[in-house]
């Protein structure tokens, strides 16, 4: 399974990296979104899967999955939503006052 | 405990003001802000009797043990007389601004960052800990440079604030890698524990290279000779900061770090000779300069500047104490001078403080400080005068003032080097007395010149600005509170010896007996080499003042252009120049085309070391078994994710990576991790409202106007991208060189009384990460606020550059 | 973005309460099952969210008149605030501690200084989340 989700993990970030390095605001907004699930997928397979239970004491009496990981992609996750919608805003911000979403347009000033 | 909270009470009461400034008007905040220094004062001060009997105090608070940084504070001898020094002429300083500043300036903001340097500055005096007292000494740095900038609509003192940040915090940097060093050689960052294994510390090898960094530290704070080019244009500071911080507490810094350190480094002969000849030089260099200023609070600072590197080298020459073993006849020769130093500390903290607030009281009634303006201000303000007499008075050494004990004294130690005839010191007996004579000779003109060039002469009402008259009383009281210590001390300098200097002694020669290194301060000692000096520096003195205007054309050959302050300059501008040019060769301002950049350092770093080391490894043999189902979950994920790439509208890329994100929710209820799937799940939903939401403001996505060529370089880049995750992540998974930490979490339980480990994981065990998580979620959150609330104002540009 | 729906608001009246308590009962769950400060700050928000998308903002505000803004400011000292406190007792910063109460009604029960942090997080999650949504959405109504 682990190899599996490796080379799954592998597909997402070259469609994430194609969509960051296209010209549109929105395709760039989204390759960062698939990257952060490609990254997720990627921290939970390196703590190897399924080879324990879920990390509940309660539940069972071991052995546990490594929780470690899940707990790295818990905060990720928020994060990685939080800056999302940052980005999302400054998306239309930046369309509103330019009124382009090519960012080959986007340049700034020469002197800056 | 007590001394933890006076450390930590000048910072609530900072995050305070902003409340109180709701409710009282503006123009009272500084009298609740007056209450924080003198109830600290009376707090420090009813130490003063346990310290005097040698008594230390010590508490502990742990703050991250695993790492041994501890917020220790010490109470010894040495932290008294700086934290009487910081709340004393701390108090004074508030008082004195209440009537100096008018309401009209933001004294929320003036307040605020006063009591952000009172509470910094007590932090570096009373932490044992050196990472602790490194993040106040920057703390005071930062302090220092919102003060200088107080008046920020003035070119120059946004400049002088730079220029004060940029030295003294590259050398407090210099300092931290010393501090480093210190941990490496004794594996401890406390002081005490550091003076204990003063041993092994002379014995190692990095003894001299954290020396020297420690120094370089010492000496950028305290102005030493050449980083002293920052304290003159730190004077754009209004004058009761350039009184507090760059006269009295914040520039003495530099000279506390010294004589904390002068039990581990003292008896080092690079140590002596550093301290000793820059602190020398200083002394000479400032007083030099001091005399050829025109602006008075220049001189002041060019003054201080000397004064410090006075007290500088008294600490150089005490540490001599310390480079032999004990006897009965040397041993408190040069503990005189460290003695000296102590005491000077004082003099110089009581007479420069009172000379600052006379000039800023000059200021404020007549509207310049310039000396060629000035003249025959004596029947005008008679109170004022008094202070500059005094205080002037002191400043070159005369009696009845305490300037003149501490300036005997400082002869006597700069005299008795000849006593001592190791560290080659026979050149140095001739040139360090004559050197120092000199500096005192200029002292005393300068003094003078003070004196006579603002309150006789001629006076010239169509040179001011203003009316001149008498400084209201409430301006008056602080400086003459400091005129009255001055003539204090020289009356009963034992006083102060015995309750204050002695303990302190303690703290700088740990080792030593105190009672017979600790003089008797007496003002006569008979026909002696050290009063035929003071008579010297006075007639002298007195001569090169009267005859300043045949001498001074020597300034001439001190060009602006070869001037410190000119290398300076060079190396900011040609920094600044040189880095904009570089990187305006590949900053282009296309988004692209740094995403390439990353892309393509990251395939050549990364998958360069992977080749090149060999470590490709595949056996998925231990992996566990792969279902139907998630083979088929699998598949939807990637198909989708390539299907994502031929989405024609915006509606249907944001539906496929919903589906994308759904179907990893799902895999993490695969995977055994509930909560993820179930946060997965919610943000999912979240995100794609978000996104939907917001397309209204939004274009739909064009096709791509790009070349063929171009398309064709992205996917190659994105094809070896991907690949590399994947060789890299197939490696890793089956590497098992390092056993996994987690099982340590497993004792959730019995550690942190919660049987969700991935809970307890994030709310205790990183907490700490969960912290500042929670505190970027909300930057991010005030970040989506703002972008959407304010817009942009356009005349905000021009208010600058005044 | 105003739907005029019937059902779906019928609906939501009904839900959103489900979502909320689901929301808090997650809150309290997580020390020992799943749940916690973030799913728990997440849930409550999308109960708002889910409100926002079937009524309009004016509804929404009268409803739940607070300012989210706020709220997530409250978090945000709560959570740095048991951080710091930690110090005050003298134990090094962010210690927490637990200890098991016989209180009224409840019973023995577990209390923890880690439920104040937590709720500093769901009390920021919400507070981000909602004021996200919420502003990016009267944007739209100034224009």
């Amino acid at each position: 399974m682990e190899s599996v989700m490796v080379i799954l993990v592998g597909v997402l970030v070259a469609v994430a990296t194609y969509l960051i390095l296209s010209r549109n605001m929105i395709r760039v907004i989204l390759g960062t979104a698939l990257l952060s699930h490609a990254v997720h997928l990627l921290i939970l397979t390196m703590g190897s899967l399924k080879k324990g239970n879920v990390p509940l004491l309660s539940d069972s009496d071991g052995p546990y999955t490594d929780a470690l990981p899940q707990a790295l992609i818990l905060t990720a996750i928020v994060i990685s939503f939080a800056v999302t919608a940052f980005v999302l805003v400054l998306a239309f911000r930046t369309y509103g006052t330019n009124k382009t979403d090519d960012l080959q347009e986007l340049r700034g000033n020469a002197d800056e | 405990m007590i001394i933890k909270l006076a450390v930590l009470l000048p910072f609530f009461a900072a995050a305070l003001i902003p409340l109180v400034h709701k409710f009282i008007k503006r123009e009272q905040i500084g009298w609740f802000v007056l209450a924080v220094p003198i109830i600290l004062f009376a707090l420090i001060s009813s130490y003063i009797p346990h310290t005097a009997n040698g008594k230390t105090f010590i508490h502990t608070l742990e703050w991250i043990p695993s790492l041994s940084i501890n917020f220790t504070t010490y109470l010894d001898g040495l932290s008294m007389i700086f934290g009487l020094l910081i709340t004393g002429v701390g108090s004074l300083v508030i008082l004195y601004s209440n009537f100096y500043l008018s309401a009209k300036e933001s004294l929320h903001h003036f307040y605020c960052y006063l009591l952000l340097f009172m509470g910094a500055m007590l932090g570096v005096v009373f932490s044992d800990n050196l990472l602790v007292l490194y993040t106040f000494w920057e703390l005071t740095s930062v302090s220092s440079f919102l003060l200088i900038a107080f008046w920020h609509h003035r070119k120059a003192s946004r400049a002088g604030a730079r220029k004060a940040m940029v030295i003294t915090v590259s050398g407090g940097v210099a300092m931290l890698v010393g501090f480093l060093m210190l941990y490496a050689m004794t594996n401890t960052f406390s002081i005490r524990e550091l003076v204990a294994q003063v041993d092994v510390i002379q014995q190692h090898e990095l003894f001299i290279p954290a020396l020297l960094c420690v120094l370089l530290g010492a000496f950028t704070k305290s102005a030493q000779f050449p980083f002293h080019i920052w304290l003159p244009d730190a004077m754009e500071a209004p004058t009761p900061v350039s009184a507090y911080l760059h006269s009295a507490t914040m520039v003495k810094a530099g000279i506390y770090l010294v004589a904390r350190m002068t039990p581990i480094f003292g008896g080092a002969e690079t140590w002596f000779w550093l301290v000793t000849s820059v602190g020398l030089l200083t002394l000479i260099w400032g007083s030099f300069n001091a005399v050829r200023q025109n602006d008075l609070k220049a001189l002041l600072a060019y003054s201080t500047v000397s004064q410090l590197g006075l007290i500088m080298s008294l600490f150089g020459i005490g540490s001599l104490a310390l480079a032999f073993d004990f006897s009965e006849e040397l041993t408190p020769v040069f503990a005189l001078a460290g003695f000296t130093a102590l005491f000077h500390l004082m003099n110089h903290s009581t007479f420069k403080g009172a000379l600052f607030m006379m000039v800023g009281i000059v200021d404020h009634e007549v509207g310049t400080r310039d000396l060629r303006r000035l003249g025959g201000l004596l029947p005008f303000m008679p109170l004022t005068f008094s202070i500059a007499l005094i205080g002037a008075f002191a400043m070159a050494g005369l009696p009845p003032f305490n300037g003149f004990l501490s300036k005997e004294m400082f002869f006597t130690a700069v005299t008795s080097l000849q006593h001592f005839d190791v560290f080659s010191l026979e050149s140095a007996v001739v040139w360090m007395p004559i050197v120092a004579w000199l500096a005192s000779v200029f002292t005393f003109v300068y003094s003078m010149i003070i004196i006579f060039k603002t309150f006789f002469g001629k006076y010239h009402p169509e040179r001011l600005d203003k009316e001149p008259h008498e400084a209201p009383f409430g301006m008056l009281v602080s400086p003459f509170i400091l005129c009255a210590l001055v003539v204090l001390i020289f009356f009963f300098p034992n006083v102060l010896a015995h309750y204050v200097l002695q303990p302190a002694l303690a703290s700088v020669y740990p080792t030593l007996p105190l009672d017979a290194i600790t003089p008797h301060i007496s003002p006569w000692h008979g026909f002696n080499l050290e009063l035929f000096m003071t008579l010297g520096v006075i007639v002298l003195g007195i001569v090169l003042y009267k005859t300043k205007r045949y001498w001074s054309y020597v300034y001439t050959f001190l060009q602006p252009r070869h001037s410190f302050n000119a290398l300076y300059e060079w190396i900011v501008t040609t920094t600044e120049n040189t880095s904009q040019r570089v990187t305006n060769k590949y900053m282009n301002g296309y988004l692209v085309h740094y995403f390439t950049y990353i892309y393509i350092i990251f395939l050549a770093v990364i998958g360069g070391y992977f080749v090149m080391s060999g470590a490709f490894n595949f056996d998925p043999s231990t992996d566990s078994k792969v279902e139907t189902y998630e083979l088929m979950l699998v598949c939807i994920v990637a198909c989708a994710a390539v299907s994502l790439l031929f989405a024609k509208s915006r509606l249907s890329s944001v539906l496929i990576t919903g589906l994308i994100g759904y179907s990893v929710g799902f895999f993490f209820i695969i995977f055994r991790a509930p909560d993820l799937a179930l946060t997965q799940l919610v943000v999912e939903s979240v995100t794609t409202a978000l996104f939907l939401v917001s397309f209204k403001y939004l274009p739909n996505i064009k096709p791509e106007p790009s070349a063929a060529s171009t398309k064709w370089r992205n996917a190659i880049i994105s094809v070896a991208v991907g690949s590399l995750v994947t060789i890299i992540g197939l490696t890793i998974v089956n590497y098992d060189k390092f056993e996994p930490i987690s099982k340590y979490f497993e004792n959730s339980y019995e550690l942190a009384g919660g049987k969700n480990i991935v809970n307890a994981i994030l709310g205790d065990f990183r907490a700490f990460d969960t912290m500042l998580e929670v505190v970027v979620l909300f930057i991010a959150g005030l970040g989506v606020y703002t972008l959407i609330k304010l817009r942009g104002r356009k005349e905000a540009a021009d208010i600058e550059n005044k | 973005m105003k739907i005029n729906d019937v059902i779906l608001r019928t609906v939501v009246k009904a839900v959103v309460f489900i979502v909320l308590t689901l929301g808090i009962y997650l809150f309290f769950a997580g020390h020992n099952a799943p749940g916690g400060g973030f799913i728990g700050g997440l849930v409550l928000a999308s109960a708002v969210v889910l409100m926002y998308l079937a009524y309009d903002i004016e509804t929404v505000q009268k409803t739940m008149p607070f300012d989210f803004k706020k709220i997530a400011a409250i978090g945000v000292l709560l959570a740095t605030g048991t951080a710091i406190g930690s110090v005050l007792f003298d134990v090094p910063f962010l210690s927490h501690t637990d200890a098991y109460y016989n209180l009224p009604l409840l019973g023995k029960t577990h209390l923890t200084t880690v439920t104040i942090f937590e709720a500093g997080v769901a009390l920021t999650v919400v507070g981000v989340v909602v004021t996200i949504i919420l502003s990016i959405s009267e944007e739209g109504e100034e224009q």
